[in-house]
């Protein structure tokens, strides 16, 4: 077929994943070039890359499984505090790992609220601990952006194809088949991709759920290789594992996720048709509410009685945790936007890899790789707000391009010949047409970087800047110093800031959840 | 991203005011530099006699630590490496980036300390926290038939979780691998980090959690509360030294030397118990604070001298993983 | 005059040849069976698909490997025509300048290019709020401002009603000779092609006929298209 003229160049696009792909694959030769003696995989590596497989796909699977139902009841119905709920579904996703294994034991542990109903009414306490255990964290970290991804999806065909549908008397399971089925068909192979990397980085939370070490992952074998044994080969080798892996299910999902998108709308509000059976969606809507909200509602509460504990040199690293987010948010958008244009104009496999390798990419070896290769140049902790902010861009990378590659292939689809025949091409076509329409998923994406980036610890940790903490780091420290309610209030004030940037952002792009 | 930069740049420049006073870097573990443990005030100590700026880099934990110094090699940035524990002592000295120290010090360690290198700051027993007023088992092999549920850390990715490992290795050598099995249905879980332990030890997951016979006395001091003791062992306890030494290629040998031996002194080893929560290496003149006293002291230390317990690690590691991942 | 010397389209197993010439300031219909190629045709003059042989020219210029946007030409699509997140205003402002940045003489033209198709005072309703007759005036007054050679118009008005279609095509043909553009318009609508054309192109059978008289074509249709008017 002959190739057609495109209104925007993919070559800046090109550009932005090479930089990742550097990033990524660089830093990891980085620590490989370092390795001294180096040992192949022993058998407990084996073990580990079993059970890091087995938990990855499995909580994979049932997170997407589970919001799929919830997403089309959200897509489905007007309630009082829908939209907030929507901004507290990106909640879970954005805590320290420490505060969110709290938070979710305080509900589901031995000792949790869970357990002390049973044991009131005579049962045994719920046993968390095992495989189980591991899957439901990551659901909990997980459901939520499967959700929004999923909702997203939803919110994206046009308001004339369900009118189209009512119209002809679609009921349920012709709707779905006709416009809903298609529709999953090109999201969640994405999305069943993006969590199955996240989880297969998984270290404290597949360890602590899990119970013990039969819950060991290819992430904490990186770890100890780094730290314990000092074998960089090793670390190195494992952790190109990883994204070997990551790679895999990328190439897989891209296969699997080819297909046009819906065409031309009219921005009408979107207006349902089908009523379908309230109480189904109202139950789906009510248990993931309680599933996500209990364990969040413990932080909170753990976290009032703190919150008057935390030191004044803590509000200090919450602003410099709000800079560098905002300097990541930035950062990511220079990177996401272009790469989004690149795979909505032409299908770039290197692309759309190099945008999801930062979910695979070991924190550890990332931090390394750019820590060997600063060091003769600059002092590594002079650079450790930067840096943190660019890892940070490059670990969000991955969800922002979920977000904007389905509405960015939509974009150039609906409008790409209009602009051409109006000369409307490269920075114009971007400026004028790409951003514009694809504001709501901009807002999204960023607030999610952002939101991300307050959370995780990320490399700052590795370059131990002595003056300039940000706020997840302090909360470990206060946690380290025995002071666990300080830490918790610490917990409190940085979902509270969190949720506020991504409420600001994602709000500041929203025309479709309206409550 | 203009700001960071800025901020940055003033950093830089404020750093190279400082910069006519010679300048001492030391590598330490995080909650060592932390605003909640002894670094803000070692730095205002030391500084108020050494005619220098003393920079405190934290950097994880000790195992991190090491793995940072052997990373930047013989032209690390590092002066002094304070926090390394005796596990770590003799993969330490193989690297042959350590140079010999000028202390002498009266030190009160449970156990004989000659080492040319690497110089003692504190120390501290091992030992199971619970509530107080709690019957709990007095040895592992009760522990391990009780109903009692403990957290543990994780020996490949903590210290203290590797202090079990050594403890249970140090007490019954090769029985420990039993033991462990015996101990597999009372651990609720193994964490990555002291914290999580902790944490969740204190949001009442389990009976009690691996810390240190000086926990309670944080709990005593900075909130006034009586209610956490520890488990005395019959077996013995084991010990942890921290220890610091003088990097071989430091720029500032004389003022390294200082530093180790102000280490030493009565004004750093003050600081020490109520920051750090350990055993101070050497008594301080006014002796340990009040509450020190009412913590529990094992009758019998365990230890690996540093030479063995990298080979105890060895064999004890696999026994861990085989017994507990049945 | 546009020139199409000996072109070969090609679509997977589709091909289509053309080798004709329209003249200059007429109006030409392209018609032919569904599925004949008719929209192809349009999208290859435009520059939306590459030409596996020949060479387009539009009196000199030799157009064949010239961008869309550089072509010139204007063209209205079946649907797609105005950007749902702008304004009426904003559209037709595309067809001036693609970055919408006018300067105070040209914002008065892009005004009178509205009051002409009439939509005088509705430059700030967003294309949801317009009518579809109002719609195709706004990507009308675009195609006015963009003072183009040539027109082509691939069904724009195909959804309108029959009274509304005709007005509009009435409209096209006034701009039309107001301007001199030459149009060229794809319709399977007989009466459409006879209401403002006076020749017209056949795409039957892989091939592009050159143009011939409207009347006679329609009065005398060649096999191919008589199975088509039926």
């Amino acid at each position: 077929m002959a190739r057609s003229a495109q209104p925007v160049s993919s070559l800046p696009g090109v550009a932005a994943a090479f930089l990742v792909a550097a990033l990524i694959l660089g830093t990891l030769a980085a620590v490989a070039l370092r390795t001294e003696a180096g040992h192949g995989f022993s058998s407990s590596d084996w073990a580990a890359l079993k059970f890091t497989l087995t938990q990855a796909v499995l909580s994979a699977v049932i997170s997407v499984a589970l919001a799929v139902p919830v997403a089309r009841a959200l897509a489905r119905r007007r309630f009082p505090g829908r939209s907030l709920l929507i901004a507290l579904l990106g909640a879970p996703f954005i805590l320290p790992v420490i505060v969110a294994i709290l938070g979710l034991l305080q509900v589901f542990g031995r000792a949790g609220w869970i357990s002390d109903v049973l044991v009131y009414f005579g049962a045994s306490p719920i046993r968390i601990y095992g495989l189980h255990g591991v899957v439901l964290a990551h659901v909990f970290f997980n459901l939520p952006l499967a959700t929004r991804l999923i909702l997203q999806g939803w919110q994206e065909v046009p308001s004339e194809r369900f009118r189209l549908a009512a119209q002809l008397g679609c009921d349920g399971k012709a709707l779905f088949r006709l416009i809903e089925l298609p529709m999953l068909a090109r999201i969640l192979p994405g999305a069943l991709a993006v969590i199955f990397a996240i989880c297969l980085t998984s270290f404290a939370v597949a360890l602590t759920l899990g119970g013990g070490p039969r819950a060991t992952t290819i992430e904490l074998a990186i770890y100890q290789a780094f730290t314990y044994d000092f074998d960089l080969g090793r670390a190195a080798l494992l952790s190109a594992l990883q994204l070997t892996l990551t790679a895999a299910a990328a190439f897989a999902a891209l296969k699997l996720s080819r297909g046009e998108g819906f065409g031309a709308g009219l921005d009408r509000a979107i207006q349902r048709w089908d009523g379908g059976a309230p109480v189904a969606d109202i139950l789906w809507i009510s248990l993931a509410t309680l599933f996500l909200l209990l364990p969040l509602s413990a932080v909170v509460l753990s976290g009032f009685s703190g919150l008057f504990l935390v030191p004044f040199i803590v509000l200090k690293a919450a602003l410099v945790s709000v800079a560098v987010a905002v300097a990541s948010t930035v950062i990511l958008l220079l990177l996401a936007l272009p790469m989004a244009a690149a795979i909505a104009v032409r299908r770039h496999s290197v692309v759309e890899l190099a945008g999801i390798l930062g979910l695979a990419a070991s924190p550890l070896v990332i931090g390394t790789g750019l820590f060997i290769i600063i060091r003769p140049w600059a002092n590594p902790s002079d650079l450790a707000l930067p840096v943190t902010a660019l890892v940070n861009a490059a670990m969000a990378l991955p969800f922002a391009l979920r977000i904007l590659v389905p509405a960015a292939r939509d974009t150039v689809s609906r409008h790409g010949r209009l602009a051409l025949s109006l000369n409307m091409e490269g920075w114009v076509f971007f400026s004028r047409v790409l951003i514009p329409r694809m504001r709501p998923q901009i807002g999204f994406a960023a607030g999610l970087a952002a939101a991300l980036s307050m959370g995780d610890l990320g490399v700052i940790a590795l370059f131990a800047d002595p003056e300039i903490a940000t706020l997840p780091l302090q909360i470990y420290r206060l946690m380290g110093a025995y002071k666990m309610q300080a830490a918790a209030g610490g917990a409190l004030l940085l979902l509270v800031l969190s949720m506020a940037l991504f409420w600001i952002l994602d709000r500041g792009g929203r025309w479709h959840a309206e409550a | 991203m203009k700001h960071l930069l800025i901020a940055a740049g003033l950093l830089t420049a404020t750093s190279a005011m400082a910069a006519e006073k010679p300048q001492l870097t030391v590598y330490t573990y995080d909650s060592f530099v932390s605003d909640w443990g002894p670094g803000p005030k070692v730095e205002e100590a030391f500084e108020a006699v050494c005619e220098c700026d003393l920079k405190l880099i934290g950097v994880e934990d000790g195992a991190a630590l090491l793995s940072r110094i052997r990373l930047e090699g013989k032209n690390s940035d590092a002066d002094v490496v304070l926090g390394l524990d005796t596990n770590l002592v003799e993969t330490a000295k193989k690297t042959g980036l350590f140079a010999p120290h000028t202390v002498e010090a009266q030190y009160t360690l449970p156990v004989e300390w000659a080492d040319e290198t690497f110089v003692p700051y504190d120390w501290g027993y091992f030992a199971f926290v619970h509530k107080a007023g709690e019957t709990v088992p007095t040895n592992f092999r009760e522990l391990a038939k009780s109903d009692a549920k403990i957290l543990i850390q994780d020996p490949r990715s903590s210290t203290p979780g590797l202090g079990l490992l050594l403890w249970v290795k140090a007490a019954y050598g090769d029985e420990a691998a039993d033991v462990w099995a015996d101990l597999s249905d009372n651990i609720v879980t193994v964490t990555k980090g002291w914290s999580e332990a902790y944490g969740l030890f204190l949001d009442g997951e389990a009976d009690m959690v691996l810390s240190y016979t000086t926990s309670p006395a944080y709990h005593l001091i900075a909130e006034e509360d009586n209610s956490k003791t520890t488990a005395a062992f019959e077996e013995g306890h084991y010990m942890q030294v921290e220890v610091a030494a003088k990097l071989a290629g430091t720029d500032q040998p004389e003022l390294a030397d200082k530093f180790l031996n102000f280490m030493v002194s009565d004004a750093f080893q003050t600081i020490i118990p109520t920051t750090n929560w350990m055993y101070p290496a050497v008594p301080p003149k006014g002796g340990l604070p009040a509450g020190f006293d009412t913590l529990q002291v094992p009758e019998k230390a365990l230890f690996f001298k540093p030479e063995e317990a990298a080979a105890a690690r060895r064999e004890a590691l696999p026994e861990w993983l085989e017994a507990l991942s049945q | 005059m546009l020139k199409l010397s000996s072109c070969l389209i090609e679509n997977g197993r589709f091909q289509l040849q053309a080798n004709l010439h329209v003249e200059a300031g007429s109006s030409v219909a392209v018609i032919g069976p569904s599925g004949a190629g008719k929209s192809t045709l349009l999208e290859a003059i435009a520059g939306f698909r590459e030409l596996s042989q020949g060479r387009i020219f539009w009196k000199e210029q030799e157009l064949t490997k010239q961008a869309p946007g550089k072509r010139p030409i204007a063209m209205l699509f079946q649907d797609g025509n105005l950007f749902p997140h702008l304004t009426a205003a904003q559209n037709a402002a595309l067809g001036l300048r693609p970055n919408g940045k006018l300067s105070k003489p040209e914002h008065e033209q892009v005004e009178a290019a509205l009051a002409r198709v009439g939509l005088a005072g509705m430059g700030a309703r967003k294309p949801a709020e317009l009518s579809g007759g109002q719609q195709s005036r706004v990507a009308l007054a675009r195609v006015l401002v963009q003072h183009r050679d040539l027109l082509l118009l691939d069904e724009p008005f195909a959804a309108l009603g029959p009274a509304l279609k005709a007005e509009m095509l009435d409209l096209v043909a006034d701009l039309v000779a107001e301007t001199g553009t030459t149009l060229l318009m794809v319709s399977h609508d007989p009466q459409d092609a006879r209401r403002i054309t006076n020749k017209a192109i056949l795409v039957a059978d892989g091939s592009a006929h050159p143009p011939a008289e409207t009347q006679q074509l329609l009065n005398n249709p060649p096999q191919a298209l008589r199975e088509y008017l039926g």
